[in-house]
């Protein structure tokens, strides 16, 4: 489903963010991809919402690459994708469910599709209740479930995620980890970056351990309990 | 198509709902707008008006050529012949002293007065009409070959200052042109510049819209609404600008034109106008927020 093919990139200044990087993640698989801070995580991830192209080498989504995808593509690519922010990117000034919405009036659906499907994601991350609150009045919790809702809310096949827990307490990561996983006991392929290493071994799923901008060997589970 | 049109409506609304939420700064930027386009429209009201009154003078080409006191009668009617077999003349016609005197008496009231003067003071006139295709320097000839017709006291030549009248006329529409180019640049400028500001308050939402797979259109079209709103805004404003300043003046301007010629019709706000200024406010509100979605939009990409 994504494959990284000797993926290298370079930011001007920093040197390599990721060296040489090759692995490949299956189809309704879920993949933690971990490591201390600037191992290369969230370079990873934005090379595969095209935020960034890799400097060599090339990243492949169901077996075309997307590295070379002309601009104005973009936005098509990023639209079957559907992507979870550390600090998660909701519009301020806008409900729960105008959030949540978002992605679907991008994609032109009508409006009672669009209340049909965004309603049935709230009720999905247990905020429907809360569907005319701004932001500003949810907790981070809630809050970061609104962009999980925001995130799944076109079905999209493939799920990335960036430190999600980031800025939650442990009992609110552990129900947001098990969010994930309920998303993809439907079948979609996740990659989610993280440091959270207490959660992943509650959660199981393969792991791809970076440092330095290259594959590592996991560090043992053992560590960290 | 249906969708399409619904994309539009949503945005079309939702651009007045923002400006809405804000109305003494979208009201500033219209006012703005509106005097931008109300200058223009006056000042081409102002030349139409000037031109359909000169245009009712143009007919009045005719010269009044006064002879000398003294002159007989029949010396007058040669002339008159004369002076008809020109070229440059179509008719002439002659007002005789003792007529004119007449007339005079009848319309003055100083009947009294003028039973008092011994002898005619008045002379006989000769009232020309030149053909209708003669020049202003052509009709200036003519009047000095008159002018040194012996016999001939005086030539008058009203139409003159009513040619002068046209050339200013002509200098000021190219004024006015100029002038509107101007401002719709300068309209263009300010809605750009209103436009800038908002993509620059609303970045972290065109950051996430382009992170959700947003097209480049989906990004642009609110703004251009927005753009397309305040030009709409502002030639409503315009208008109303307009229809204040045709109220107050309406009074001293007809006395005015009272005072020349009864009857000139003068030019209102016309469908025509209303029109222009709608339509150039919102070209120039679209156009200065196109001007801003290029250069700025694209600089905001997802990091």
């Amino acid at each position: 489903m994504i494959r990284f093919d000797s993926v290298t990139k370079r930011y001007d200044g920093t040197g390599d963010a990721l060296r040489n990087l090759s692995f490949e993640v299956e189809r309704g698989e879920m993949v933690f991809l971990t490591g201390s801070s600037g191992a290369g995580k969230s370079t990873l991830l934005k090379l595969i919402a095209l935020i960034e192209r890799p400097t060599r080498g090339q990243v492949l989504m169901e077996g075309r690459s997307i590295s070379r995808m002309p601009a104005r593509d973009i936005p098509k690519h990023r639209r079957q994708l559907g992507v979870v922010f550390q600090d998660n990117k909701l519009l301020t000034d806008r409900s729960a469910f105008d959030n949540v919405a978002l992605p679907l009036v991008i994609a032109g659906f009508n409006d009672r599709e669009i209340a049909r499907r965004v309603r049935a994601a709230l009720d999905q991350v247990g905020l429907l209740k809360k569907e005319r609150s701004t932001p500003g009045a949810l907790s981070l919790g809630e809050q970061q479930r609104v962009g999980i809702a925001r995130a799944v809310i076109t079905r999209p096949q493939v799920l990335i995620a960036d430190e999600p827990t980031g800025n939650l307490d442990p009992w609110l990561s552990l129900e947001i980890m098990k969010l994930f996983s309920r998303f993809n006991d439907i079948g979609v392929t996740m990659l989610i970056a993280t440091h959270d290493l207490n959660l992943l071994g509650k959660l199981g799923g393969r792991r791809i351990q970076l440092a330095d901008g290259e594959l590592a060997e996991p560090e043992d589970d053992a560590l960290v309990f | 198509m249906k969708h399409w049109l619904k994309l539009h409506w949503r945005n079309c609304t939702g651009s007045l709902q923002d400006l809405r939420n804000r109305p003494l700064a979208t009201l500033l930027t219209a006012s703005v707008i509106g005097i931008a386009l109300a200058m223009p429209a006056s000042l081409n009201l102002l030349v139409k008006n000037g031109r359909s009154l000169a245009g009712g003078w143009e007919d009045a080409r005719d010269f009044s050529v006064y002879l000398q006191v003294g002159t007989t009668l029949d010396v007058a009617s040669d002339l008159a012949t004369d002076i008809g077999n020109l070229a440059q003349v179509e008719s002439v016609t002659l007002t005789d002293a003792e007529a004119a005197l007449a007339e005079f008496r009848n319309e003055s009231g100083l009947a009294e007065v003028l039973d008092d003067l011994d002898g005619n003071p008045l002379p006989h006139t000769l009232s020309i009409r030149p053909v209708d295709d003669l020049s202003v320097d052509q009709l200036d000839t003519l009047a000095g070959q008159l002018r040194d017709t012996p016999g001939v006291d005086i030539v008058q030549l009203d139409t003159v200052w009513v040619e002068r009248l046209n050339a200013i006329l002509d200098f000021l529409r190219r004024v006015v042109m100029l002038a509107t180019v101007l401002l719709a640049v300068g309209v263009i400028i300010i809605v750009g510049n209103t436009i800038r500001l908002d993509i620059q308050n609303r970045r972290d939402e065109i950051e996430v819209l382009k992170l959700l797979g947003a097209s480049d259109g989906f990004v642009r079209r609110p703004f251009l609404y927005e753009g397309l709103w305040y030009g709409l805004l502002g030639s409503l404003l315009a208008i109303l600008l307009l229809l204040i300043g045709g109220w107050v003046l309406s009074a001293p301007v007809e006395r005015l034109v009272g005072l020349y010629s009864a009857n000139v019709q003068l030019l209102g706000l016309d469908g025509t106008t209303l029109l222009l200024v709608t339509v150039s406010g919102i070209i120039a509100g679209w156009g200065g927020a196109w001007s801003a979605v290029t250069r700025h939009l694209s600089a905001i990409q997802p990091t």
